[in-house]
């Protein structure tokens, strides 16, 4: 059944004791979040690849001190894919002057754009990587709720990492059956039965949905999940959590001073 | 004067929206501590009638009152603290992130204190043998663990009267005594829906018969499982080679 902590969602946590595990969730989301804002908002020019670099180094740095293995940084990129596959293409398409290269006529400015882009996306997904690999989906969850980010949002997240373990679940044991009465799922015609198993997987979901409510009625549930003593935060944890995006802002003033 | 039963059920009736009729006029009276088991064949009206214990269901015929108090729409909140049931599949009943959570989300909507809380989950959880659990999230743990981590969940709330939803459904052999002991151990009113009759006799010294919406059968539990033309009448059966004045 679930592999790790938080089933199927959970397998991108890798358990271990370091200063970046025991960061509060909260601090820890904080501190991703302002480094990809700092990392968005510095300038797309060629004069800024050393704040770029710079950047690699604080978040891979991030990643060692966490002991994060590359393989699963590495994995953690594979959700940049689609956003490669644009940057590849904007050098072809864009306007303005062009340059050779390898016999190809490309865009300057679709050039930089596109190591822009790329740069961008690799280091705030290499930083959400290490966040991921270094809290439980359970804390994120709760890290959110701490933040005050809507409720309901959180809720729906909330139920999303209880129940995704309980709906794969379910989703294999309809494969077994279906595939134990030799189905094959090839052709037309299989579409039509794994259709129907999402129709069946959507209402036995929402099924459970409601018996959950009953569920939470019976205890005096109003709609809220209430949430349990938060304990404060010293201000050392805050400056070690922070270490990384007051870093990083540090390189982006000093690369505004500079210009 | 003397104590208020724990659950008192007068003359129920309830039709659903759709116009079936699941209830006919039931009555049922249940005497504080003791344990009772609720048999019946599949669409007696067991459900309906649990539902309508706290409240959930309402706007039929009859009264249901709770250690005296009727379960009315101004009392729902003291209604639903009084009455703790504990549903068939623990993961309609876990829905929090750990099991501490889960335990503590009853006192938390009584508006508790967090340390009462505290030691309210605390206390649960070493009464079902699940202490030291608070931080494991439900799905790592095994399904006669989550049953019992379910009935923490509302043994938090100190309740009155706890009602169980099949509890030895799908449980393993172990499990079933696990729960067994954890069950008979708690100070409280018990009804027990089961089909399990050989549980109902192990649990319960008293079984109540609903079929077709009324109670067609009250008494020891010893006794009712002896009636073999009750049993067969109302769809019940002994599992082969049971002989309930042996057991």
């Amino acid at each position: 059944m679930g592999a790790g902590h938080g089933g199927p969602l959970g397998s991108a946590y890798v358990a271990r004791d370091t200063v970046v595990h025991r960061l509060p969730a909260h601090v820890a989301l904080v501190a991703v979040v302002a480094f990809a804002l700092v990392v968005v908002a510095t300038p797309v020019r060629a004069a800024w690849a050393p704040a770029y670099a710079g950047y690699a180094v604080l978040v891979l740095g991030a990643a060692a001190l966490a002991r994060v293995p590359a393989g699963r940084l590495l994995r953690g990129l594979a959700v940049e894919l689609p956003f490669v596959v644009f940057a590849l293409l904007l050098p072809v398409v864009a306007r303005g002057p062009r340059v050779e290269v390898l016999g190809l006529s490309l865009s300057e400015s679709g050039l930089l754009a596109a190591g822009g882009l790329l740069a961008k996306a690799t280091l705030s997904v290499l930083a959400a990587t290490v966040l991921a690999a270094t809290t439980t989906p359970q804390d994120l969850v709760r890290g959110m709720q701490r933040l005050r980010l809507p409720a309901v949002l959180v809720q729906i997240l909330s139920f999303m990492v209880r129940y995704a373990d309980v709906v794969a679940g379910e989703l294999r044991r309809m494969r077994v059956a279906r595939e134990s009465r030799g189905f094959r799922g090839r052709g037309p015609g299989a579409l039509k039965v794994v259709a129907g198993t999402a129709g069946a997987l959507f209402v036995r979901s929402y099924e459970r949905g409601e018996r959950v409510h009953l569920a939470m009625l019976s205890r005096g549930g109003d709609g809220r999940l209430p949430a349990g003593p938060a304990l404060a935060v010293p201000a050392r944890t805050w400056l070690t959590g922070l270490a990384l995006p007051l870093s990083a802002a540090a390189l982006l003033a000093a690369g505004m001073l500079g210009a | 004067m003397s104590t208020p039963p724990s659950l008192l059920v007068e003359d129920l009736a309830f039709a659903y929206p759709d116009g079936h009729q699941a209830l006919f006029g039931v009555d049922l009276r249940l005497e504080r501590g003791e344990r009772v088991a609720l048999l019946g064949p599949n669409g007696a009206g067991k459900t309906t009638l649990v539902l309508h214990l706290n409240g959930i269901l309402a706007g039929g015929r009859g009264r249901v009152s709770v250690a005296g108090l009727p379960v009315e729409k101004r009392n729902l909140p003291e209604v639903r603290r009084r009455v703790g049931i504990v549903f068939q599949d623990p993961d309609d009943q876990l829905f929090m992130p750990t099991v501490g959570e889960d335990v503590a989300f009853g006192p938390r909507n009584l508006g508790l204190p967090e340390p009462e809380v505290a030691a309210r989950v605390a206390a649960a959880l070493e009464q079902v043998g699940m202490a030291g659990s608070a931080d494991r999230p439900p799905h790592h743990l095994s399904f006669g663990q989550r049953r019992r981590v379910a009935v923490a969940t509302v043994l938090s709330m100190h309740p009155e009267v706890l009602v169980l939803d099949e509890p030895s459904s799908n449980l393993d052999p172990a499990g079933r005594r696990e729960l067994a002991e954890v069950l008979t151990g708690l100070p409280v009113t018990m009804l027990m829906v089961t089909h399990d009759l050989p549980y109902a006799l192990q649990l319960c010294p008293r079984s109540v018969v609903l079929d077709g919406g009324v109670v067609v059968a009250d008494g020891p539990t010893r006794e009712v499982l002896a009636d073999a033309d009750l049993l067969a009448a109302h769809r019940l059966e002994l599992p082969y080679g049971f002989d309930p004045s042996r057991a």
